[in-house]
């Protein structure tokens, strides 16, 4: 990767920027703050550059959709949401899932329920993990700073292509909204899209295997299950190659563990710094919350003897965190604040 | 009309619909309008749920099925990326007019240039003969038991009078299908010519919900002619 100069951008305009480094053509949203200024990013790029396509859609399920069918002709579309935004964007996304299609959903976490707030906010991980009628067969990265968040917008769009997944940029409103020097760079190469339907123009109108006839119903339950076999042991395979953590101050002398990611893992890393880095205090971040990195928080366990998980929601990480660990004895002090920010000064107290 | 357009998909035959159902004949009519215009390797047939997705295998033509009246968004998506392609989402009177109405009122008003079907038969189909917004003062549905109430939604009459003088809208009948292809090609047509947006509704039979035999179906299509008309609603492609 060719490093650039230094930018000094907000989150929203480092989304914009990302999404244009990975080759994406088409965007179809919405507003709800804190997503809106994304929006109105591209709305500004578009109408200086006749190779993109935009439309202000009717809601979020319309924008989904939208997304959708630019997907299926082989674009690069994404879309930007939040909040009772992103429970409609399920809707659209959950076909996604269903069909394998690929595409980029940047959620700037509220508070919830419902309408809530806007600023900070860990409350949709269960949303976006899991959300749809589903099993959450898709991707869901979570980046704690404006430079991760331009890497991992970048990554989404490649993983969303190379995997033919829904991959979601999962943050919040303090960092799409916050303004910082990161560096900007253009990926080496980019995961090309391939179109799924109107493939060629020359065919045969006899020949039924020149047409593409997609469907998203299943008639009898054995087509269905068939049908969600392949899409769990397709995500099976893919996993390893998708899950990212990254850890601090992990060594083997490390007797407690702090469990956070987003932006709570900043702030945990900075408390570590606060009580300073010989007391034994590690950090364990989770880059992608699905699929979630067991065996890299497996492999940290060894020598650990009090586990802690701080989280802007009551127990959305923490049931994750669990579910990863079953059968560990670790005890866990968790400490949920439903769409509150963590200052590094409170978790370095809390410890 | 005695014979198949190209595009008729033969494995596929017999199809799935119901005896008796409109279905069939709609599709054939745009099977033919699409022959006549030569564009079954440009086309995008987006079909919904309930009844139309049995049409997802229908035709040698590349079709995408979602649900809800979403086929026209989706539809939409798929004409701004390519605009050289036919875009057409075929749905029930359902998804266009109650549970995905926001759709077809956003693509009237902003004049979206993709070729709306519309299947109206009174009812919800697919999950057993529910009342529609469609549904007629006194009918019995599943869920109109003692008969349904006197409002309706005339969506032909709604689109015309929110419709750009560019758009083209139009009702047609089963029970004449020649009339109902002339207004779907017109609809394609209006597309290629890049007008804007295309509605044609085509009033079909439902004897399996209307619970009504041959004469009698005949009765229930002539009482939905005089509440929904027949015609051209916006037509100033030809003036």
């Amino acid at each position: 990767m060719k490093k650039d100069k230094k930018s000094f951008l907000t989150g929203n305009e480092v989304v914009i920027k990302a999404a244009l480094a990975a080759g994406a053509d088409s965007f179809y949203g919405y507003p709800i703050t804190p997503a809106t200024e994304i929006m109105d990013g591209w709305a500004e790029v578009y109408s200086k550059n006749s190779k993109l396509n935009f439309l202000q859609a009717e809601d979020e399920m319309s924008a989904g959709f939208l997304m959708i069918g630019a997907a299926l002709t082989g674009k690069k579309a994404f879309t930007a949401t939040t909040g009772v935004g992103n429970v409609l964007m399920q809707d659209p996304l959950s076909m996604a899932e269903a069909m394998e299609l690929p595409t980029v959903a940047v959620i700037g976490q509220r508070g919830g329920p419902s309408t809530g707030s806007v600023i900070y906010s860990q409350q949709e991980v269960n949303l976006t993990c899991y959300g749809g009628n589903g099993e959450g067969y898709r991707v869901v990265y979570s980046p704690s700073n404006l430079q991760e968040l331009y890497d991992y917008t970048i990554k989404a769009f490649n993983t969303a292509w190379k995997y033919l997944i829904p991959t979601f940029v999962l943050t919040d409103g303090y960092l799409l909204k916050t303004r910082s020097e990161l560096n900007l760079y253009q990926p080496k190469a980019n995961v090309t899209s391939k179109p799924l339907i109107l493939k060629k123009a020359n065919r045969n109108p006899n020949k039924e295997s020149d047409y593409v006839n997609l469907v998203n119903t299943y008639a009898i339950e054995e087509e269905c299950y068939e049908a969600n076999i392949k899409l769990l042991n397709k995500f099976k395979k893919i996993s390893p190659e998708i899950e990212e953590s990254y850890s601090y101050n992990l060594n083997r002398q490390t007797k407690k563990l702090i469990i956070a990611h987003g932006l709570i893992a900043s702030a945990a890393e900075e408390a570590i710094n606060i009580i300073g880095k010989n007391k034994k205090v590690g950090l364990f971040v989770p880059k992608t919350l699905r699929p979630f990195p067991q065996k890299d928080l497996l492999k940290q366990l060894g020598k650990i003897k009090q586990i802690y998980i701080y989280e802007s929601a009551a127990n959305q990480l923490d049931r994750l965190v669990k579910e990863a660990i079953y059968g560990s004895r670790i005890p866990i002090k968790h400490f949920g604040y439903p769409a509150l920010g963590i200052e590094a000064e409170t978790i370095a107290k809390l410890i | 009309m005695d014979s198949f357009p190209k595009s008729w998909r033969k494995s596929t035959k017999p199809h799935s619909f119901c005896p008796g159902c409109g279905h069939p004949i709609v599709l054939k009519a745009l099977g033919w309008a699409v022959e006549e215009l030569k564009i079954q390797n440009k086309t995008a047939f987006g079909i919904d749920i309930g009844c139309s997705l049995l049409a997802w295998d229908f035709f040698n033509l590349d079709t995408i099925q979602t649900h809800h009246g979403r086929t026209v968004p989706v539809i939409t998506g798929v004409k701004i990326s390519r605009p050289d392609a036919v875009a057409i989402a075929y749905v029930g009177d359902g998804g266009a007019y109650a549970i995905g109405s926001q759709h077809l009122l956003s693509s009237l008003y902003k004049n979206i240039n993709i070729t709306v079907i519309i299947v109206n038969n009174a009812n919800y189909g697919m999950t057993g003969g529910q009342e529609a917004p469609t549904t007629l003062p006194y009918q019995l549905t599943s869920s109109t038991p003692k008969g349904a109430d006197n409002y309706y939604l005339d969506g032909i009459k709604m689109a015309a009078s929110i419709a750009n003088k560019n758009a083209y809208v139009a009702r047609g009948c089963t029970d004449n299908p020649v009339q109902l292809k002339i207004f779907i090609r017109k609809a394609l047509q209006n597309q290629i010519q890049k007008r804007g947006l295309s509605i044609v509704e085509a009033l079909s039979y439902c004897p399996t919900n209307w619970k009504t035999d041959a004469k009698k179906t005949r009765a229930f299509i002539e009482n939905l002619k005089k509440i929904y008309p027949i015609g051209e609603f916006v037509n100033n492609n030809e003036k």
